[in-house]
């Protein structure tokens, strides 16, 4: 049980209350970009690359524009005119806007068609005529790397091969040396895979510009909307739009995962044409082309490897990642963090050697490299880190539960230093491992499959333990584009008592508009029912980075708690001052001070405030507001124990999972409702890549899987019944002790799973799954350690 | 163009739509009626999930012109005057949204369920809403969310609404 130090009136951190938000979706009454309808609206659609490599020999729109209500084509050579046909990406590099002259991936924007009804827009784009030169894509990250590869960005000068950066962390020699001298090393190739967020809401965006104020209003799917803002005043201010005439409005937001964070060229075309035509001009993306085009997750090719004593004590890892990025790295991380934080992936275990390197390549793919609910790259080397180490434990012989027990750090070891440079805040390991094992009865498994496994049927079961880092984070390593990822918290508090807060981050289903309430709440007793978030609005919200990587709470929850603790110290002042004595004979209980042993004199919050407006002391400023930016200390280590049994058809290699116990630590808990809400969807998007989800590409660049109808999102038929627990390990740096969750299950997921399957399999002679582990992926590797000559002889 | 009256919510409405206008986009934007979402070009994901005669249809995949004197009713038409549906009640109070986008197409996916079986199974109401997508939840909580409903309708005990814990 959660305890609650305040009331359930009062509704502050630990109650599961419902949400806020609901009332609005519930009745159809949310706000999406989509909804929004303005006067003179024109529709853009985009004329998109049925090539991956292929130079534009002639764009004709002749037969377009003679459509009634076509108003115009765009092409790379008229945003050329403005320097608008290429952006920089997060990550320094460059990506068009328009070609002018080459296509470097099949679905990449060619033209946009303006019209006055998206009916006919999609007519005119159907009439323009691109005439192409095709050339053999390069699909393959490890031809890439061939020296006599072509070279994809020739755009770039001296630009003399397709390597894109070479990233390591670690201390080599030291590792090296330990692998050396190991009993025993394990070792495996394994692909993380191209896949796709796919949030059920699509990018787009409404761009408005009034030529007579010289003011733009960008209504768009973006989970970071200052940071945007930023981005286009440092795009276009040459042009005039510089920030203050800039205001981005972030609606609301049918699902991100990191997917809304990326500026798409759809947006800047869009905002282009608005700028040059004084009509509002919406793009709404079809999902097909939300599949083809936008940002992929992943795609990492890894090889790692371990290296341990014969009775199971890992000493090292070695992790070696290829990176396809696609034609430019548009991915979305942190400045100074090109892999992310994949450095994470020594794990949840006490050894002091790793060494990890990474490079990257271009190829003829869409760009991105965003997180797919997953806090910067963490997935990837979580399921490295959890896949090697039941690869070990298989190795040595041992249990892969009682492995991971005698390798966690313990409990006492935190704050604990990785040997690739992190400060592990807290956890407690052991604790979760030992209540997800309890939970699924854990030995009681193994005695029915062994039983199992002697008349012939397939089950298994697999662990993952798994760190995260979230929270980014501490502005001495963390920025966007020079911006630090610090977040922020503005709250107002009427004079009846009632507050509005505001914030830099942007909710996109996470309730943030009950959550931080709860968190005001738990600060200042005023009951969460009646204090109002607002997000979403640059021209009204404080400053702020936005949304993703499980990094609101970290941050802008902090600044929430923060702010409120500000305000209550007012509010001390001003109840010493009515009940006349000084401020160090004040206690506070929820909602109100009173008067050391005279629990009678007292004075609550609303009482408190109404004075700030009516009667505050002489010399105090009025009113009731503060403000603060929160600049976290460390990034925050929530950790998970989940354990997943499956059940595996002998003769169709059908996978059910039987079932799925989650032990989350996310420390303090603000709505228990919620947090297992989150826990849920992430274990969805967890099953989602280790058996269904991958983007799929053949030789001439061709995606094969690019619609809802082959690109395979979990329904609720395969998604299992999810339990769930937690075990609580507060953040000790941060202000409520809260560590961020929405994004752990996505992370822990697929190697648990994996680790389950394999385990169903291994006594055959099967040691490793690639994901998504299919039913016919499983029946290929079976038929060859020939499972099907047994059962038929 | 061609004229056609149908019903919505309730209420007569008349248009005049092109012949391959979709039924989603007449109601989203001839009728301003914006809780029907659309989430993909496939017919796959059932965001756009409404009642036709009774009976859920996506809305993407009907045009306008067939719903000609059809009575339709969208997530605007689901609360009466004396309050919220069953189901949105459901939803609410069992956490069965996060992002909202596709919660409108799977209450209406949800009230034809229970209206063909008022006491469905879990496994029934798996497969009863597998033509609708949601990327956020996971189901587990939209299964509860429509058990709750199917209690409420037919008047057995209500099931606790708290979440469980291992």
């Amino acid at each position: 049980m959660i305890k609650c130090k305040t009331s359930k009136e009062i509704g502050g951190m630990g109650h599961s209350k419902k949400r806020k938000e609901d009332a609005r979706f519930i009745q159809g009454k949310g706000n999406y970009v989509d909804d929004v309808k303005l006067p003179g609206m024109l529709y853009m659609d985009i004329v998109r690359s049925p090539y991956a490599y292929a130079k534009i020999k002639n764009i004709d729109a002749s037969k377009a524009l003679e459509i009634e209500g076509v108003i115009a084509v765009v092409t790379g050579k008229d945003l050329e005119k403005y320097n608008l046909h290429w952006m920089p990406t997060l990550m320094s590099d460059t990506q068009m806007v328009l070609p002018t002259d080459t296509v470097m991936y099949q679905a990449q924007e060619v033209a946009a068609v303006i019209a006055t009804d998206r009916y006919i827009a999609r007519d005119g784009k159907e009439a323009v005529i691109v005439e192409y030169e095709t050339m053999k894509p390069l699909m393959d990250p490890f031809d890439a790397l061939d020296p006599d590869a072509p070279i994809l960005r020739s755009d770039k000068e001296g630009k003399s091969d397709n390597h894109i950066w070479h990233w390591e962390v670690g201390d080599k020699e030291k590792t090296d040396d330990v692998f050396n001298n190991a009993d025993v090393t394990v070792k495996q190739q394994m692909h993380i895979p191209r896949i796709h967020v796919a949030s059920i809401e699509t990018c787009g965006c409404v761009a408005s510009y009034d030529k007579v104020k010289n003011h733009l209003t960008m209504y768009m799917t973006t989970q970071a909307p200052h940071a945007i803002r930023t981005v286009i005043a440092l795009v276009a201010g040459h042009v005039g739009l510089t920030e203050e005439k800039i205001r981005v409005i972030s609606p609301d937001i049918g699902g991100g995962f990191g997917g809304k964070v990326p500026v798409y060229p759809g947006y800047v075309i869009a905002i282009a044409v608005s700028f040059l035509t004084g009509a509002p001009i919406k793009w709404i993306e079809d999902r097909s082309e939300n599949l083809q085009a936008d940002s992929f997750a992943r795609d990492y090719h890894i090889t790692a490897e371990m290296a341990g004593t014969s009775d199971g004590k890992i000493q090292a890892t070695r992790f070696k990642v290829l990176a396809d990025h696609g034609y430019t790295d548009a991915s979305a991380n942190p400045s100074k963090f090109p892999v992310g934080l994949f450095s994470i992936g020594t794990g949840s275990y006490d050894y002091g050697a790793a060494y990890m390197e990474a490079d990257a390549v271009y190829t003829n793919k869409p760009p991105g490299g965003v997180a797919y609910r997953c806090s910067f790259r963490v997935t990837e080397a979580v399921h490295a880190i959890e896949r090697m180490t039941d690869m070990f434990a298989k190795k040595v012989g041992k249990d892969p539960a009682q492995l991971r027990m005698e390798n966690f750090i313990k409990k006492e070891d935190f704050p604990w230093a990785s040997p690739t440079g992190w400060s592990y805040d807290s956890g407690d390991y052991h604790a979760g491992l030992k209540l997800a094992m309890d939970t699924v009865d854990y030995d009681g498994f193994r005695v029915e499959q062994a039983a199992a496994r002697k008349e012939g049927k397939l089950m298994g079961i697999g662990i993952s333990t798994f760190t995260e880092v979230v929270g980014a984070g501490p502005s001495k390593d963390f920025d966007i584009l020079g911006i630090k990822m610090f977040d922020s918290a503005e709250i107002r508090v009427h004079p009846t008592g009632k507050a509005i807060a505001r914030f830099g981050t942007k909710s996109q289903g996470q309730g943030h508009e009950t959550t931080y309430a709860q968190i005001i709440a738990e600060e200042l007793g005023i009951p969460m029912e009646h204090i109002e978030i607002e997000e979403g609005d640059t021209d009204t919200a404080p400053y702020g980075l936005g949304t993703y990587a499980s990094r609101s709470t970290p941050t802008a929850g902090a600044a929430a708690a923060m702010a409120a603790r500000k305000l209550r110290d007012k509010a001390k002042k001003i109840a010493a001052h009515l009940l006349e004595v000084s401020e160090q004979d004040l206690e506070w209980e929820p909602g109100k001070f009173f008067v050391k042993g005279a629990p009678e004199k007292s004075k609550t919050i609303q009482e408190l405030v109404f004075a700030a407006y009516t009667n505050h002391p002489e010399g105090m400023e009025g009113g009731f507001e503060a403000t603060h930016y929160y600049d976290p200390p460390n990034l925050t280590f929530p950790s998970g124990a989940y354990i997943c049994i499956v059940d595996i058809d002998p003769e169709t290699c059908d996978i059910k999972v039987r079932r799925f116990v989650a032990i989350d630590d996310c420390g303090n808990i603000i709505n228990p409702m919620i947090v297992q809400g989150q826990v849920h969807g992430g274990l969805t998007q967890g099953i989602a890549p280790a058996m269904y989800e991958e983007l799929i590409y053949d030789e001439a660049g061709n995606i094969l899987n690019g619609t809802f109808m082959d690109y395979l999102v979990p329904t609720a038929v395969e998604s299992p019944s999810w339990e769930t627990g937690h075990t609580v390990t507060p953040a000790p740096h941060h202000p409520i002790g809260a560590k961020g969750v929405g994004e752990s299950p996505t992370v822990g997921a697929p190697p648990a799973i994996v680790n389950a399957i394999v385990d169903a399999v291994s006594h055959l002679g099967i040691k490793h799954l690639e994901i998504p582990v299919t039913p016919f992926k499983l029946y290929k590797e079976l038929k060859a350690v020939g499972y099907f000559d047994k059962q038929e002889a | 163009m061609k004229s056609i009256t149908l019903k919505i919510n309730g209420a007569e409405h008349t248009a005049e739509v092109s012949p391959r206008t979709l039924l989603v986009h007449l109601i989203r934007e001839n009728f301003s009626m914006t809780g029907t979402h659309i989430g993909c070009d496939t017919t796959s994901c059932g965001a756009c999930t409404i009642l036709v005669n009774g009976r859920s249809v996506k809305s993407c995949t009907m045009l306008a012109v067939q719903a000609d004197g059809k009575e339709i009713i969208t997530v605007e038409g689901l609360a009466t005057a004396e309050g919220l549906h069953p189901i949105q009640e459901g939803f609410h109070l069992n956490h069965a949204l996060h992002c909202g986008f596709c919660t409108a197409g799977l209450m209406l996916r949800a009230v034809e369920l229970l209206e063909k079986n008022p006491n469905p199974t879990e496994e029934e109401i798996r497969w009863g809403i597998s033509g609708n997508l949601c990327r956020c939840t996971g189901y587990n909580n939209i299964v509860k969310a429509i058990q709750w409903a199917s209690a409420k309708m037919q008047g057995r005990e209500l099931p606790s609404t708290e979440p469980e814990f291992v």
